[in-house]
């Protein structure tokens, strides 16, 4: 027990999940102290932190900690040579690029419509019917959106329109994976791919070959009178978009509901033990389907941000995989919401810097793109290794 | 499956004429009669769907049926198809069969992992990895011998495809992590990393084409030579044999070897497994490698076979990884079966592709009308319930006709329940 010999076993110091999360930390800082505010002008300070935490990250592996351990590794791997990047490129480039004001900003952005998307998963999944046709509801609220809008000449209209199109499209995932007991994953591919013909379509239908018109009807951005022209605030939130306080709003507005209430309470236990909840006289079905549709309706409302609050138009397959992304961000978050927010803004973050990135070094920028996907599954593999999904999700039920 | 079982017991129960063979024949007939009959079924009811929409939207859905069908090339099998457009036919089915080449590989990838219980998404990634590889491996090393250079790109493609999609077998079989969001995740990366190799200033970008976004071209050696029409019009080429081969393989692996045993019981159930001695980890990580390398190898195919380069966009847009879930699942996860759905997904690519020139309607509306009918196959092929119905409702009226009317016995009373 000779307290400071290498020989000492950390748990008997320190519990090795602690040590793990201060190399995850120190290696992560070994990045951060590089760029701006920062800013520090030579790798040495870089390499002695990371080298730190992946130190601690391996004496935690020693100590039983393997996932977290590894990963610290990992993390301290990826700063130093993110922290080599930024020491190695210009100063002003590196004002430019982190610009922490315009990120915040373009990180709200990127991150409104997978957060929609993400809430609807958890309502979808919390209630025990996986829902894979996240992408597709947020395309057909993508394209009704604009037909809405354009049609009734009102943003309102369009995300309305648009909100019935995803709750339609998930009436039908409803009916298959409730009613008929479909495999929920098969089934929501099969909605995508349905979205994805009903959408080209139509806009092939409707608009031809000119796509959709210029002048649609717009979601509004909020202008906070106070804060608008105050510094890092004004221009980090001062001109969001309504949607995006809406989403935000949400988050808190969902964990309430899911679990402070009567009717969130019992949309969980549907998802938990479906036997239980009929015994005790709760609609299962009614309670399922209401929250596949429900789901739907989200998801369709993030579709409707991105061409009737961001954009103005709809192209073929706009959301391009972001469904996927806010299923990502939904199980990277525990099904939970806070943590489905936290991870929509890594997501956000990520197309943000990667925008910034690339109008200074394109070829970099794309390296950029693909950081996220590697940090979820580096996430994947060990923070949420440990996380589980609703009891029933994915489980048909069949009343006895 | 065990759906259909439960819904074929009960019609053999009910069936009248149930009594007079044994139930236990019976059901074992219907069974694997229906395993040709329901994605039969399944796809004419998807095509009558899609033909409503055609004819809700002001245009003939049998004229536009004829000219997919044509542009598929499939006319050419009628003897009575002659002279140019006999030609033409050729050349609409040489793309259908090359679409099927590489529908079929993503399409085993996938199937396999669904016999071992897991969800394969990642075709996309593995795909795009094996490209990269193929298509660097194809355009470099001049002067090798032809056959090794072809042999050397398909199994460094193959081998590529089996450690991307390797990384998520060993992620779930070690720390549990679930193998829909980790190749989701791979195929973002894989494309990333594609597109950041072949951009503008990227590593890998043709030398020769400084404002292309596009890989350097396959040097001559390396390209699998035309088996079946003009090499400079995209022949057919011979990957489709090596794609049959491959589907013989997965039928044998599947079949006939200890892992093909260890993965269809890891994928009926783990636990059980676990108590036969069998480590589920291991065969996961073992049927993500193999799986990996049938959609790198499809990669190697398309790009010595008939592309010869990767264009960034190229990337981007492919929708192969999708089209192989849709391929495995109609097949029903046998080689077959996924040969089967591999032909008819090529053939609806091609048949609705902006090249056939003889569609009646707008081609971008075809193209999307195919989409609608692949959301409709899969979504039926994710519950048998609805095309075990019909069938059954088919059969009762046929029995009914059969019957006399007198006959008393619940004919199609309960036939729509």
């Amino acid at each position: 027990m000779s307290v400071g010999s290498f020989a000492v076993t950390p748990a008997e110091a320190v519990s090795p999940k602690r040590l793990a999360i201060a190399g995850l930390v120190l290696g992560a800082l070994a990045w951060v102290v590089t760029i701006p505010p920062i800013g520090v002008r030579t790798i040495v300070p870089s390499i002695v932190l990371a080298a730190l935490g992946a130190v601690a990250g391996a004496w935690s592996i020693t100590g039983g900690e393997r996932k977290l351990g590894i990963e610290a590794i990992i993390v301290s791997v990826i700063a130093v040579c993110g922290a080599v990047a930024s020491v190695k490129s210009g100063h002003s480039t590196l004002e430019s690029v982190f610009t922490w004001s315009a990120l915040v900003a373009a990180t709200l952005r990127y991150a409104t419509p997978l957060l929609f998307a993400a809430l609807g998963g958890v309502i979808s999944e919390s209630s025990g019917v996986i829902n894979i046709g996240l992408e597709g509801m947020m395309l057909m609220g993508c394209f009704w959106g604009i037909y809405g809008a354009d049609l009734l000449h009102s943003w309102v209209w369009g995300v309305v329109v648009g909100m019935i199109s995803g709750g339609l499209l998930a009436a039908v995932h409803a009916f298959f994976s409730i009613h008929l007991r479909a495999n929920q994953i098969v089934s929501g591919f099969g909605i995508n791919f349905l979205a994805l013909g009903i959408t080209g379509y139509f806009l092939e239908y409707h608009y031809g070959p000119n796509g959709t018109p210029l002048n649609i009807s717009m979601v509004p951005n909020v202008k906070i009178p106070g804060i608008q022209h105050v510094g890092f605030v004004g221009v980090a939130f001062g001109d969001a978009n309504l949607l995006t306080w809406v989403g935000l709003a949400l988050v808190p507005g969902l964990t309430f509901f899911l679990f402070r209430t009567k009717w969130g309470l019992r949309l969980r236990s549907v998802g938990e033990k479906p036997r239980a909840a009929d015994t005790v006289g709760l609609p299962v079905m009614g309670i399922r389907y209401a929250a596949v549709i429900v789901s739907g309706m989200f998801a369709a409302l993030g579709g409707a941000y991105l061409s009737v609050g961001f954009v103005g138009s709809f192209s073929n397959d706009m959301t391009n995989g972001r469904g996927f992304i806010a299923l990502a961000a939904m199980i990277f978050g525990k099904w939970k919401p806070w943590g489905a927010l936290w991870a929509c803004l890594l997501f956000g973050f990520g197309n943000a810097m990667s925008d910034r990135v690339s109008s200074v070094n394109p070829t970099l920028g794309t390296l950029f793109e693909a950081l996220p996907y590697v940090l979820t599954l580096v996430a994947v593999a060990g923070v949420i290794g440990r996380s589980r999904p609703p009891a029933s999700d994915g489980l048909p039920y069949v009343r006895e | 499956v065990s759906l259909l079982e439960d819904e074929l017991e009960t019609e053999a129960e009910e069936s009248p004429g149930a009594a007079t063979r044994s139930p236990a024949a019976l059901t074992a007939f219907r069974r694997g009669a229906s395993g040709v009959t329901v994605p039969i079924l399944t796809t004419v009811i998807a095509f009558i769907a899609g033909g409503l929409i055609v004819l809700a939207t002001g245009h003939n859905p049998f004229s536009t049926y004829t000219s997919i069908f044509n542009g598929t090339g499939l006319n050419w099998l009628f003897p009575w198809v002659s002279g140019a457009e006999r030609a033409t036919a050729a050349g609409n089915l040489q793309q259908t069969l090359i679409q099927a080449t590489a529908l079929l590989l993503v399409g085993l990838a996938v199937a396999f992992a669904f016999r071992a219980g897991m969800f394969n998404i990642g075709g996309q990634g593995q795909y795009t990895v094996g490209g990269i590889i193929a298509v660097w491996v194809g355009s470099s090393f001049a002067g090798m011998p032809p056959v090794l250079h072809v042999t050397f790109a398909i199994v460094a493609a193959g081998l590529a495809g089996a450690v991307w999609a390797g990384i998520a077998g060993v992620l779930k079989a070690v720390t549990g992590a679930n193998e829909v969001i980790s190749t989701i995740m791979l195929n973002w990366i894989a494309i990333w990393l594609g597109v950041y190799c072949f951009q503008l200033g990227g590593p890998l970008q043709n030398p020769h084409m400084a404002s292309t976004p596009v890989s350097s071209t396959v040097l001559p050696g390396a390209r699998l030579p035309v088996i079946w029409g003009s090499s400079t019009l995209q022949g057919l080429d011979a990957g489709i044999f090596i794609s049959l081969a491959l589907a013989v393989v997965f039928g044998l692996l599947i079949n006939r070897t200890r892992l093909g045993y260890e993965s269809r019981t890891v994928g009926f159930n783990p636990e059980a497994a676990r108590y036969a001695g069998i480590n589920a980890g291991r065969t996961w990580i073992k049927v993500m490698l193999i799986c990996g390398a049938f959609a790198g190898v499809a990669a190697a195919l398309d790009i010595l076979g008939w592309k010869f380069s990767l264009f960034t966009n190229d990337i981007q847009v492919s929708q192969i990884g999708f089209y192989g879930i849709a391929v495995a699942l109609l097949g029903r996860n046998t080689a077959g079966g996924t040969v089967a759905a591999a032909v008819l997904f090529g053939a609806l690519l091609t048949g609705t592709s902006d090249r056939n020139i003889s569609l009646s309607i707008d081609p971008t509306l075809v193209q999307y009308l195919t989409f609608m009918i692949e959301g409709i196959i899969i979504l039926l092929v994710s519950t048998d319930v609805i095309t075990l119905r019909l069938l059954k409702g088919g059969r009762r009226i046929g029995v009914a006709i059969r019957r006399r009317p007198s006959d008393k016995g619940g004919a199609s009373e309960d036939g729509a329940k």
